[in-house]
């Protein structure tokens, strides 16, 4: 038989179908289309969650198989999250706006309209003037576009100017975090022209869409959600295998010989790093619409640790590692943090879930990286004994 | 007959000698105005009282304005009195005799607020030539609070007799300040300006300003009076403000604004139209300016005022500034004064500038030499650093709560702080770290977790307000040079501070067996191994003593900023900056990249005050820029050593 991408890759048919059948049991059991077993906030839950899966294999595709420990994967996320917001943002308060003028006896002019919008949405921060980034708010399309351009830009002018330079390692780890922090501190002004410390929100409400129950926008997003992890997962699937793959598995192992072997290592890398970006732009774009809500602190550094954090629980250098850990782990925490893990009592001292988690995550983090270098998807080659 | 005469003698004698001090005469001449004074009349009778020259004068003015002088209603008389129960306490104003009487007959001089304000103008002078220094101080201030024009001869006449080295100073000062600003002769008001040109206080520049003070005005002819400059339309004033000008000045009709244009056609809407045209095509601009513009025409509304009439009625006028000071000799020299001062104030600012820079560059060198000694010689990234310098900090916390005395508290705290963080830094290095050698990626992920389970479990005990740590009271206040230049005491403190680690552990790594062997091992372990070094032991203590000195950073840095789960997350990444900014593994390196962001920060924080998130943005920036010209920092290691 002629090998092809799929049969080299038989993990690729095992995931796609488990996360149909996930998707169908989702689908039958919400409030919406089926039986109501799960409730709208946790239909949210998952999609948010199938979301950050992709952030993760992302974050798999560029630490995992190609060696560099990024730490601003999230800022990326947060970015796509901005550039739909906007829009969603734009888009809704301009319909309200319009509601609200609609009776007066001389009808609005357009820069009354375009003032009114704008003293809504930047009231909060003293201002009624549309910053320059806002130019394009007014187009779905546009900001569609930016959800990819604008981290892929990011990431090509920065991974262009570290990789030329040769910051690895450690170095570059510092660095993208600092890239990550200073993008924070900037969104974290008022007058970047982002509102501030309050961020986006409303981003729930669906522009066109009010009379639509959120039950049945969240199972949209929820499939959306779904249908970017799997073609996530295929592009990156192809991307990793194969002579390119091999080369990029060759830089995380050993960059010099790479490079003394004619690659243009530098290439890759850059390659690597903005598409991972894009993709991180584009699950960021799905997860804010089901959020509700987008501010700086979401982009915070941490959060970007947090990411490789899933990342090293799942596994390493294999994608759906990376889509186990962000599921496990960020369920896991939601459901220490939210209180569903019952307390325990010592008697003489109780222990809540919601002040221990952390302790707990961090502690199994570093078990995890001494003992389990491989992650929960090292598990799998205990079950599956490979053709040799 | 004789002892009739000697009575009548002595009493005439005795009248006559008291006569020239005696103040209740003069009092009587002016009862009335004493009595109810205002603030019209009351002048008079003043100055009477200071011609007497009489020593009670000020004794008197003084219970006047407190409300402490009583009058007798049968022959009114007046006496000091202090009011207690149903009596008064009499004192006679020119004798001091005492007397206690039922306060019936008596009443109390209450001056109002204006008239207690004008005594104590005239008080002051009696109080600059008071034998007591604080009462001449007192009235130097409250001269300087209130300056006024009458105060400014009382005051040059007291400069002479003034003892007070200081005070005399600062009498000196304040009569120049006040001669700039009144007094009676130009020559004399310009030779106290130009006599202020190198006093930076706040108090000089603004009296200077004071005199500087412009009012803005527009003419339709050339400007009369002290002109300070005249306002170009377009490059000092926008077009619409100027025009907003001649509107209050009454000049030129207002503007319709786009808002009165739609009020004024949604008022007018006739079947539908306004204006002539339909409401629903007013959804322009020009649209409704043309129907205003019809509106207009039929006498409904006053006229829209075009940008081209607007045009000509500001090109028409002059727009200009002009001092309220009239003789331009006076404003041009208090302008080259301030000029000058400001220069020198500049220069003071760059001063305190930089003194500010230099402790900013020392904290984050106090914060970030540990992590250069674990990054620089074992390669090892230390995520949680900053839990290292919280956990110092908390130290510092804890020991003030058994140790009451802050000054032994602080000498407890730093080597036990030091203690505890080289102890948990040595667990560390042994539990975790040693596993991970050669993984640098991998120890970064662990110490991460290392870091959120400390910070959680110090949020666990310590709970999530911020603890104080009190420094001791001879740290509290400030080294103040001048009005511009001064920095705190625990600044400075913590400036020798980080000078004392940095000899210190130049010490250690040039002058010890240690330092050697740490030195070895940096630069070839497995040498440093075969030459009987144990690299083991080396990277624990190596390990051990970052940690320690994060802890004693700990403590410094509570002592001025508050002692949060936090606050090491606060500082790492700083520290990182600091680190691979100067260049790994070297102290020096680390010295230089402190100076350089601590600088830095300060210097975009300078030229952009208002706004320090925007300046932490810039600089990291300009981090980011800077590695990648110089990758491997300020001071790079060369050779093998340099070698991933």
């Amino acid at each position: 038989m002629r090998k092809t991408f799929i049969s080299e890759n038989p993990s690729i048919l095992w995931f796609i179908g488990l996360l149909g059948l996930f998707t169908l049991a989702v689908v039958v059991g919400s409030e919406a289309t089926g039986t109501g077993l799960i409730s709208t906030s946790m239909v949210k839950t998952l999609g948010k969650t199938l979301c950050l899966c992709l952030i993760a294999i992302a974050m798999d595709v560029v630490w995992g198989y190609c060696g560099i420990l990024s730490l601003g994967h999230f800022a990326f996320f947060g970015i796509g999250g901005y550039a739909i917001g906007m829009w969603l943002m734009y888009a809704r308060t301009e319909i309200i706006v319009l509601n609200s003028l609609e009776g007066q006896i001389i009808p609005p002019t357009s820069q009354e309209v375009t003032d009114a919008i704008g003293n809504q949405i930047f009231g909060v921060v003293g201002s009624s003037e549309f910053p320059w980034l806002w130019a394009l708010s007014d187009s779905l399309f546009l900001q569609l576009l930016m959800v990819a351009l604008v981290p892929g830009l990011l990431a090509l002018v920065f991974g262009w100017l570290a990789f030329r330079s040769r910051v690895t390692g450690v170095y570059l780890s510092i660095l993208t975090q600092a890239m990550t922090l200073a993008l924070s501190l900037w969104l974290f002004q008022n007058d970047s022209g982002l509102r501030g410390n309050n961020g986006l929100s409303g981003l729930q409400n669906i522009p066109g869409f009010e009379q639509t129950p959120q039950a049945v926008i969240s199972l949209v997003f929820f499939l959306g959600s779904a249908l970017a992890l799997a073609l996530g997962y295929l592009l990156f699937a192809w991307v990793v295998s194969g002579k390119m793959g091999s080369v990029v598995q060759g830089i995380r192992d050993n960059e010099a010989r790479v490079r003394f072997l004619g690659y243009r290592v530098e290439s890759y890398k850059l390659f690597i790093f903005t598409l991972t970006a894009v993709v991180s732009g584009i699950a960021g774009a799905l997860y804010y619409p089901q959020a509700g809500i987008i501010n700086p602190a979401e982009l915070a550094t941490i959060a970007s640790i947090y990411l490789a954090v899933w990342v090293a629980i799942g596994g390493r250098g294999r994608l759906y590692g990376a889509v186990i850990g962000a599921a496990f782990v960020s369920l896991l925490s939601s459901w220490f943090t939210g209180g569903g893990a019952p307390a325990i009592d010592l008697g003489f001292y109780t222990i809540l879930w919601t002040d221990w988690w952390l302790v707990l995550l961090g502690v199994s983090f570093v078990c995890v990286t001494l003992f389990f270098p491989k992650g929960i998807g090292g598990l799998f080659d205990y079950l599956i004994r490979k053709p040799s | 007959m004789f002892r009739h005469l000697l009575i009548l003698a002595l009493g005439l004698g005795l009248a006559g000698a008291v006569q020239a001090q005696d103040l209740q005469p003069v009092l009587q001449t002016h009862a009335d105005e004493i009595a109810k004074p205002s603030r019209g009349s009351v002048s008079i009778a003043l100055d009477d009282l200071i011609a007497t020259g009489a020593p009670q004068v000020s004794d008197f003015l003084e219970r006047w304005q407190n409300k402490g002088v009583w009058q007798r209603d049968d022959d009114g008389i007046f006496y000091f009195a202090d009011e207690s129960g149903d009596d008064l306490a009499l004192q006679d104003i020119d004798s001091g005799a005492q007397l206690v009487v039922p306060a019936d007959g008596f009443t109390q001089l209450k001056p109002n607020g204006g008239v207690r304000r004008l005594i104590g103008t005239a008080l002051v002078q009696f109080q600059l030539t008071d034998p007591d220094a604080d009462r001449r101080s007192t009235a130097v201030d409250s001269i300087a609070r209130r300056p006024d024009e009458s105060q400014l001869a009382p005051l040059l006449k007291s400069i002479d007799g003034e003892a007070d080295k200081q005070l005399k100073a600062r009498k000196i000062q304040l009569a120049n300040f006040l001669s700039a600003s009144f007094a009676p002769d130009a020559s004399d008001r310009i030779a106290a300006i130009n006599s202020m040109s190198t006093d930076t206080s706040i108090e000089a520049r603004a009296v200077l300003n004071q005199i500087l003070t412009v009012t803005t005005s527009v003419s339709a002819t050339e400007p009369e009076g002290n002109v300070a400059r005249i306002l170009t339309v377009g490059g000092d004033l926008s077009q619409s403000e100027a025009y907003g000008r001649l509107v209050d000045a009454g000049l030129a009709p207002p503007v319709i604004a786009p808002n009165d244009i739609r009020d004024a056609l949604a008022a007018n809407v006739v079947d539908g139209r306004a204006g002539g045209m339909p409401t629903a095509q007013l959804n322009t601009q020009a649209a409704r300016e043309k129907a205003y513009a019809a509106l207009a025409q039929a006498g409904t509304v006053p006229p829209l005022v075009t940008m081209d009439e607007q045009r000509a009625a500001t090109e028409n006028h002059i727009f200009f500034e002009r001092y309220t000071e009239e003789t331009p000799a006076i404003t041009e020299a208090a302008r080259a004064a301030l000029d000058r001062i400001e220069t020198r104030v500049g220069v003071a600012q760059t001063v305190d500038l930089t003194l500010d820079a230099l402790s900013l560059a020392s904290i984050y060198f106090l914060a970030a030499i540990g992590l250069a000694i674990t990054f620089g010689v074992m390669g090892v990234i230390n995520m949680a650093h900053g839990e290292f310098i919280m956990m110092g900090a908390y130290t510092g916390y804890v020991v003030q709560l058994f140790v009451p005395d802050y000054t032994v508290s602080i000498i407890v705290a730093l080597p036990l702080a030091f203690a505890i963080t080289f102890a948990a830094g040595v667990v560390m290095e042994r539990l975790v770290i040693r596993h991970l050698y050669h993984r640098p990626l991998e120890t970064l992920l662990a110490t991460f977790g290392i870091s959120i389970a400390l910070q959680q479990l110090a949020k666990n005990i310590f709970g999530t307000q911020a603890r104080p740590l009190t420094s001791p009271a001879w740290l509290d206040g400030a080294l103040v040079f001048s009005d511009v230049i001064q920095i705190s005491y625990i600044r400075i403190a913590i400036f020798v501070l980080a000078l004392l680690f940095l000899g210190l552990i130049l010490f250690v790594l040039k002058r010890t067996r240690l330092g050697l062997e740490v030195r070895a091992v940096t630069q070839n372990p497995g040498m440093a191994a075969s030459m009987g070094i144990n690299p083991d032991r080396i990277n624990m203590l190596t390990f051990g003593l970052g940690s320690g000195i994060a802890g004693i950073a700990g403590v410094a840095i509570g002592l001025y900023a508050k002692v949060t789960s936090e606050m090491g997350a606060d500082y790492i990444v700083q520290s990182f900056m600091t680190v691979v900014v100067g260049g790994v593994g070297n102290v020096w390196g680390t010295l230089a990249g402190a100076s350089l962001i601590g600088f830095l920060q300060k210097g975009i924080e300078w030229f952009n005050p208002s706004n320090t998130l925007a300046a932490q943005t810039y600089m990291v920036l300009f981090i980011i820029l800077f590695i990648q010209f110089r990758p491997k920092g300020i001071v790079a290691q060369k050779g093998r050593a340099a070698a991933d």
